[in-house]
């Protein structure tokens, strides 16, 4: 085993084991640091690697592509941590809701309009008076 | 410096187009409208000249910095990338215009929501056109790569533009959903360019064997965008973010984001992973078989109209992913088909959403049991939604009647009845969940609509898509040839014209 | 400025428990199928050659006509200048998205601390000597814009910390502007050689030299503008 390979096996074990993390946490920060430590596993396979060439020097092209990879790693992350914030903010804790729609309805259900002032902001002259009061389907 | 029509820097503007409008309209807030739906306009007027340079010089390659594969990016452009280049914009111009009305500030409602929403809007959605564009032209695997973080973040940003806990919470899933893929996809390409020294597709095409680094890379690269284009099994999160996200937003996701990541899929599969025989076409087939019922099953279940047409999308994603197991003796007409299934469903996807956006200004809801007669109100609304549910059912004349025909086709005649049955159930499906809504449309409720302002722009974009879905029915002989430019589905296939039947065929307007 | 997006006021939100994870029969499967992930990885990455050339004979060949002496930095702003054009855009699209989501920066309460803003008042000029010698270094050594880049922000968050804020002068499109600097500039070089029939970002090579340097001066501009301005969260 070369040394590069050892480095990229390293990076395939991080890669699992951030996997793993992921899966198992279920609060969002330990997800993110999940999601970097796979990350950090993905970019050591790709650098580990570069070490292979017969010359002395590693090959450029993987470093500048690991370089790339962590800025935007960088930048999704920051994107993560505040949306995050916004998520305990709103929801009260910093993990993911399996409920959909529960939490709130997309729209509040409209209560019937006393007078319909909000029927008058309809676009259509002469609509029918099913929909302009609340009396259409009284029985 | 005078453009030349046919040159193909058009390609270029196609980027950057978009990306120096989200610049300026970042820049200039007061005026960022005007500038976004100006950018959006050149954006898919750009699309044009790069036809008839297709049609004459085929499919074509530009260098990035003059370099060259291996050591440069190259863009490359064909019949499959014309396609895809052709739906973003259709679906894109369409959906500007729906937002310019759909953010706008409401009179009636003075919280000043919309204003800020639209402030951040057009910066986003033009960073994300730019990123769909990017996608669609670039053959480097690396390049793809950086293309499609750009497309996951813009999309997951959109998807909270919306604010309240159920747009943060799908946008949260959203992203982590979307990173992982994207971390599966960079896996495969460091495995491939670890092994045969090159990113560029083309290069990698002639390199590629069947070894066990492939194998590796093809699992990482598959599973992870497999997770981004959300087949079922892992389309939990899709329901969520696309019903949360306000509607134009929905309308790009469902319609644009989705279909990126099956058009990398597609094209990895057609230059690099075709040969390999490894059962996971199959795979993909039953897979896809499975959210076809699964998708039409919750679509039919759902209270709310736009959870209902999320799940169609789950439903509709199943179909692309037939193709796999059936191209495999079915050649380039199946892939054909599939491209035609992923255009049709795009405009119909885009003028669902869209309907729906309308009907919650309407009644500031999307309960489909209260939609109380709204076809007296909103004819044109209901009339795009209808459009677009021939389409999604699969009837004829649509665009999804012909990819789904051919489809079809293609699994009698291997004798494969199970997906045929499956295809055929899943249109009876959909024609019920699709006439459910309508059906709902046409009956009183016991709560009456709030009856909002609706635009005219906003019915109307609606219908121009929903109508665009059943014109593409009729295209077939135009679309056809263009697709095959280039070769992007291998070897010619005899002509599917006939397949179809004579009432659709025609002259072909562009040879290849 | 109020956060009207929200629909519930954050600190009214009664905190919840967080939900359970899986139980052990799932992490059971998982845990098996991440081994058999682990296998597959680890049989493909060793079934490689223990040797491959890559591409780096390709990048030495053409470094002479690159603009810049060292391969890692030819490669990112010349041979695959497009990715880090595109990384920029990235690195502006996740502010854009932070700012979309949270109109308030996020609270830092400023230390009035007097021994940390003396520290901060020697510390500042010497971090941006040293941003200005990665910036520079870059054309022939390791080094370059995003180093440069990150030293620079994390001045500016230094700063902040220690409770100095911008001048409200440069507070609007000033500030803007810095923060897209780099990608706009990268985007209008690539897009004006094509004036000449060359493709997209093909640099003339007398003068790729000065085009990178410029390049990455507003690059290391904007990367700090947007590394600062992430740490804070939201429109200062």
């Amino acid at each position: 085993m070369t040394p590069a390979s050892l480095y990229a096996l390293v990076g395939v074990g991080l890669i699992v084991l951030g996997l793993y993390a992921l899966s198992v946490h279920a609060h969002l920060l330990r997800k993110l640091l999940a999601f970097n430590v796979t990350g950090s596993g993905v970019f050591l396979v790709l650098v580990g690697l570069a070490r292979r060439t017969p010359a002395a020097a590693a090959d450029p092209v993987p470093q500048a592509m690991v370089l790339t990879g962590i800025v935007v790693a960088v930048a999704a992350t920051a994107l993560a941590v505040v949306l995050m914030l916004r998520v305990q903010a709103t929801c009260g804790r910093a993990a993911l809701n399996d409920d959909l729609g529960t939490l709130e309805p997309l729209q509040p259900p409209p209560t019937p309009p006393a007078g319909g002032p909000a029927a008058s902001a309809g676009s259509a002259e002469g609509a029918p008076p099913a929909l302009t009061g609340t009396t259409a389907h009284a029985p | 410096m005078i453009p030349n029509l046919a040159s193909p820097g058009w390609a270029v503007a196609l980027i950057f187009i978009p990306l120096l409008g989200a610049m300026l309209a970042f820049l200039l807030p007061r005026i960022g409208v005007t500038l976004g739906l100006l950018a959006a306009v050149l954006t898919a007027g750009s699309v044009l000249p790069l036809l008839p340079m297709l049609a004459a010089h085929g499919a074509t390659n530009i260098r990035i910095g003059g370099w060259g594969a291996p050591l440069g990016i190259e863009l490359s452009i064909d019949g499959l990338t014309m396609a895809m280049l052709a739906m973003t914009a259709l679906v894109g111009i369409a959906v500007s215009a729906y937002a310019t009305c759909y953010l706008r500030p409401v009179p009636s409602r003075p919280d000043g929501q919309p204003d800020l929403q639209q402030r951040h809007f057009w910066p986003l959605w033009l960073v994300l056109w730019a990123a769909l564009n990017a996608l669609f032209l670039s053959s480097d695997i690396f390049n793809l790569y950086v293309t499609l973080e750009l497309l996951g973040l813009a999309a997951v940003a959109l998807t909270a533009l919306s604010g309240g806990a159920d747009a943060l919470n799908g946008a949260m899933r959203y992203l982590l959903v979307s990173l992982l893929g994207s971390l599966g996809y960079l896996l495969g390409v460091a495995l491939l360019y670890h092994a045969y020294g090159t990113l560029d597709l083309g290069l990698l095409a002639l390199r590629v064997g069947d070894e066990t680094v492939t194998r590796a890379a093809l699992g990482a690269m598959t599973a992870g965008l497999l997770v981004k284009t959300a087949l079922f099994p892992l389309h939990f999160w899709l329901p969520p973010a696309h019903a949360s996200a306000s509607a134009p937003v929905s309308a790009l996701l469902s319609a644009l984001v989705v279909k990126a990541s099956f058009y990398l899929l597609l094209r990895l599969w057609l230059t690099l992973f075709g040969d390999l025989d490894s059962g996971l076409a199959t795979l993909l087939g039953v897979l896809g078989a499975i959210a076809i019922l699964w998708g039409s099953i919750q679509a039919l279940r759902q209270a709310r109209l736009k959870l209902l047409i999320a799940y169609s999308t789950v439903a509709q994603i199943g179909y692309l992913f037939l193709a796999f197991p059936l191209a495999a003796t079915g050649g380039a007409v199946v892939w054909g088909a599939a491209v035609y299934l992923v255009l049709s469903h795009a405009l119909a996807k885009a003028a669902m959403f869209l309907t729906a956006g309308s009907l919650l200004r309407f009644g500031a809801h999307d309960r489909i049991a209260d939609l109380d007669r709204v076809v007296h109100r909103l004819p044109i609304t209901i009339g795009a939604f209808t459009l677009a549910g021939v389409s999604i059912m699969g009837l004829p004349p649509s665009g999804g009647f012909i990819g789904k025909w051919l489809l079809l086709q293609a699994a009698f005649s291997q004798g494969r009845w199970g997906l045929a049955l499956v295809m055929l159930a899943g249109g009876l499906l959909a024609a019920a969940y699709v006439f459910k809504v309508i059906g709902y449309a046409f009956t009183p409720a016991v709560v009456p609509h709030q009856a909002g302002l609706v635009p005219p722009t906003m019915e109307w974009t609606a219908l121009a898509l929903g109508a665009g879905a059943i014109l593409l029915g009729f295209a077939w002989p135009l679309l056809w040839p263009l697709l095959e430019i280039g070769m992007p589905f291998g070897a010619l296939a005899p002509d599917p014209g006939a397949a179809v039947g004579p009432w659709l065929g025609g002259p072909r307007i562009l040879a290849p | 400025m109020p956060d009207t997006r929200s629909t519930s006021v954050p600190g009214t939100v009664r905190a919840r428990a967080l939900p359970a994870g899986p139980g052990p029969t799932a992490r059971l499967i998982l845990l098996l199928l991440l081994a058999a992930v682990l296998v597959g990885l680890a049989t493909a990455v060793l079934s490689l050659p223990p040797v491959a050339p890559g591409l780096g004979a390709v990048v030495t060949e053409h470094l002479p006509a690159s603009g810049v002496e060292h391969p890692v930095t030819a490669v990112l702003l010349n041979f695959r200048g497009y990715d880090t054009l595109l990384e920029l855009a990235v690195l502006w699209l996740a502010l854009l998205a932070v700012w979309s989501l949270t109109p308030a920066p996020l609270a830092h309460e400023p230390t009035a601390n007097p021994m940390l803003a003396a520290l901060n008042q020697l510390l500042a000029p010497l971090m941006i000597l040293v941003a200005g010698y990665l910036l520079w270094n870059g054309g022939h050594a390791p080094g370059g814009a995003f180093q440069a880049g990150a030293v620079l922000g994390a001045t500016g968050v230094l700063l902040h910390l220690s409770g100095r804020r911008l001048p409200r002068a440069v507070d609007g499109w000033p500030l803007r502007l810095a923060l897209l600097l780099g990608v706009a500039l990268f985007s209008l070089i690539g897009l004006a050689v094509m004036a000449g029939g060359a493709p997209f970002l093909t640099y003339p090579p007398a003068s790729a030299g000065g085009l990178i340097l410029a390049i990455e001066a507003a690059a290391t501009l904007s990367i700090a503008a947007t590394l600062a301005a992430l740490f804070l969260g939201g429109r200062p």
